[in-house]
């Protein structure tokens, strides 16, 4: 009975693997494909069907930045990615307020906070562009940056994460000496790890491919991020498949790349738990 | 030198319906060991806290050393607090756990290399000093707390049941540790528990509260032998005090079915009788160690004794706790473990009413 068990166990954990790399492999096999035709000149991309590039040229990469303005989009996009992780600290911060001081006004406001998420964001998107347009912040890179500086479910799971961390510890800090700030940067932050990684990956993933908000806000090209850049290789270029590819390859492999680095945090900070 | 004077302080938490501190009046001496007792939720912890600082004072004023020290800041207050889920810092190394108060007060490095090294050592901890609290056992995580506590070298020390998430023979042995760490330290310390022979073994003087307010504060011995009322001589000793309704007459005491009689000594009779008891109603409250069943005292004392049935027995190794009955009333003997009887034995038991105590039944506060 026991090793019965067991032989299944081994045989569905060997047919999972099975599935799963081959569900694996069919999920990489578009990116493999757009990173190797990025490669491959426009012609080659038209005429031929083969996998890997014939005449290796990185000309596509070359393009982007010569004929396209690429560089001005990866500095803006650097810029608001950068800002949005002012966003993320300041939503730590109110994090923490909510979870470990009580204030007049505690409970009312949280709840307000969590009632935005209800609201989805196509509905405040004309609202939010009235408003900047008259603060005249339209086409400028501090309305792209503003609306989405601070968000509900950031402070959220900062909320929850730091709820979890004992009172006492703050209460032991406090007593050794400790000021707000000091227990701010050097005890709950530093406790918080698992939260900031996820949320510093999610920050990151949503101000590099920043596109609908920057789009409707920067009607000028030098405030373009590089998603809205990406969307206008396709109209200005419409046949140029190898500076598409380049685009977005251009776009992805950073991401890729910290999630590949950042992987064993997004696991851990979505299992949000505290030891004690 | 610290002093530290609690004058009628309450407490009420903002929303709670009532006190949970009331008119709280204390004066604790240089180099004291006082000890807070009390069953769960009687605001021994909110007490601490208010010393700490870590929770605002209602009503009344809080004083270290003459100084009114009610709206002071926690650290400018210099304590050092042990708390009971001890509150290390997880993402420190023992050390860093140590001496993060140490650094905060701008000490040099090699002042506090040599305070931390040295509470390791007092604490066994020199081998653990690299390691992250998660790597510790519970009670190497107490010590840790400990050694954070006593780097500092603060005047003054609180603890909130550093003990209770220890197994009981942990328990036992910090309990000498700490006992050990005040007769060498000398700080002035305030210890909360709700475990009586923590209490017992260990205060210089015991705070008992209730609800709330203090029932009576005296040395270990003060409490155990002269509890001011019904609370404090159950609460205090354990197995817990027998307490039977009895009337006084004619020097004996007689329980309320009639099932036995107790001569009262000459003296105690006398002062009971001034008091305007005879004829009337008490509370007898008698300590399971004062019923013997040793031949000797029976034979001294013929007129105190009782036959009861054993219902429960256990057997405790150097003494053996019998569960009695005598017609309704059910009490508690602690004997020597040769007089051990299975259930169902009939068994004389001496009362010791020389060493009992007389409670008023309507106050429920001591006679004597
Ligand atoms: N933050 C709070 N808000 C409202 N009431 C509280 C708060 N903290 C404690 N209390 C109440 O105050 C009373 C005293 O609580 P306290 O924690 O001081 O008890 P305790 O003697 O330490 O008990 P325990 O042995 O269980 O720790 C309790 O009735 C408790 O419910
Ligand atoms: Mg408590």
């Amino acid at each position: 009975m026991d090793t019965g068990m067991q032989d299944i166990s081994k045989i569905s954990k060997v047919l999972i693997g099975v599935v799963l790399t081959i569900l694996g492999f069919l999920m990489i096999l578009p990116f493999l494909w757009m990173f190797l035709s990025s490669f491959k000149t426009s012609t080659e991309i038209s005429l031929s069907q083969s996998f890997w590039p014939q005449h290796w040229t990185i000309d596509n990469y070359k393009n982007l930045f010569t004929n396209g303005s690429f560089d001005i989009y990866v500095k803006n996009t650097l810029i608001i990615t950068a800002a949005s992780f002012i966003g993320l600290f300041l939503n730590a911060m109110a994090g923490y307020g909510f979870a470990k001081f009580d204030f007049k006004g505690r409970k009312f406001l949280f709840m307000a906070v969590l009632a935005t998420m209800m609201i989805p964001g196509q509905v405040t998107m004309i609202p939010v562009y009235l408003i900047l347009n008259q603060m005249q912040l339209t086409n400028t890179l501090l309305g792209i940056i503003l609306p989405g500086l601070v968000g509900a479910f950031g402070i959220f799971l900062f909320r929850q994460f730091m709820s979890n961390i004992p009172d006492s510890i703050v209460e032991a800090a406090r007593l050794d000496g400790a000021g707000e700030w000091y227990i701010f940067f050097h005890l709950i932050l530093p406790i918080s790890k698992p939260v900031l990684a996820v949320q510093g990956i999610l920050t990151f993933i949503g101000g590099w491919n920043a596109f609908l908000w920057p789009l409707i806000i920067a009607n000028d090209q030098k405030y373009y991020t590089l998603s809205v850049g990406l969307q206008l290789l396709q109209g200005q270029h419409t046949s140029d498949y190898g500076l598409q590819m380049a685009g977005s390859s251009f776009m992805v492999i950073p991401i890729i790349i910290i999630f590949i680095i950042f992987q064993k945090y997004i696991l851990q900070g979505f299992n949000i738990q505290m030891d004690k | 030198m610290v002093e530290i004077k609690l004058e009628h302080i309450s407490k009420k938490y903002v929303g709670a319906k009532g006190y949970s501190v009331t008119d709280f009046n204390l004066k604790i001496k240089d180099k004291e060991f006082i000890v807070f007792v009390g069953p769960s939720g009687c605001g021994k912890s909110t007490t601490l806290r208010m010393i700490a600082g870590l929770e605002g004072i209602t009503q009344g004023g809080l004083y270290i050393d003459e100084k009114k020290v009610n709206d002071e800041a926690p650290k400018d207050r210099d304590i050092a607090m042990v708390f009971q889920n001890y509150a290390l810092y997880p993402h420190m190394t023992v050390f860093d756990n140590m001496a993060f108060g140490l650094k905060l007060r701008k000490y040099s490095e090699v002042e506090i290399e040599k305070r931390v090294q040295n509470a390791a050592q007092i604490l066994g901890l020199a081998d653990f000093l690299k390691r992250k609290p998660a790597a510790l056992s519970g009670g190497q995580r107490q010590r840790v707390a400990l050694g954070r506590a006593i780097v500092r070298d603060a005047p003054i020390f609180l603890m909130d049941e550093p003990l209770s998430n220890l197994d009981a023979k942990l328990r036992v042995s910090m309990r000498a540790e700490i006992a050990k760490l005040h007769r060498s330290l000398k700080t002035t310390t305030i210890y909360v528990t709700h475990d009586q022979t923590e209490a017992m073994t260990m205060a210089d003087r015991i705070v008992v509260m209730r609800d709330g307010e203090i029932q009576q504060v005296g040395t270990p011995r003060e409490v155990y032998e002269k509890p001011v009322n019904v609370f404090v001589a159950d609460f205090i000793g354990a197995p817990a005090t027998n307490f039977f309704d009895v009337t006084l007459q004619d020097g004996y005491v007689k329980t309320e079915a009639r099932t036995f009689n107790l001569a009262v000594p000459e003296g105690i009779n006398k002062v009971l009788k001034q008091a305007g008891y005879e004829g009337k109603k008490l509370i007898l409250g008698v300590r399971p160690e004062h019923i013997h069943t040793e031949r000797a005292f029976i034979e001294t004392f013929p007129s105190a004794t009782v036959k009861a049935k054993v219902v429960v027995s256990e057997l405790l190794g150097s003494e053996s706790i019998l569960y009695t009955k005598v017609g309704d009333s059910e009490f508690v003997s602690k004997v020597d473990a040769r007089d051990y009887l299975d259930p169902d034995q009939i068994v004389e038991l001496g009362f010791d009413l020389n060493r009992s105590h007389f409670f008023d039944p309507e106050t429920k506060e001591s006679i004597l």
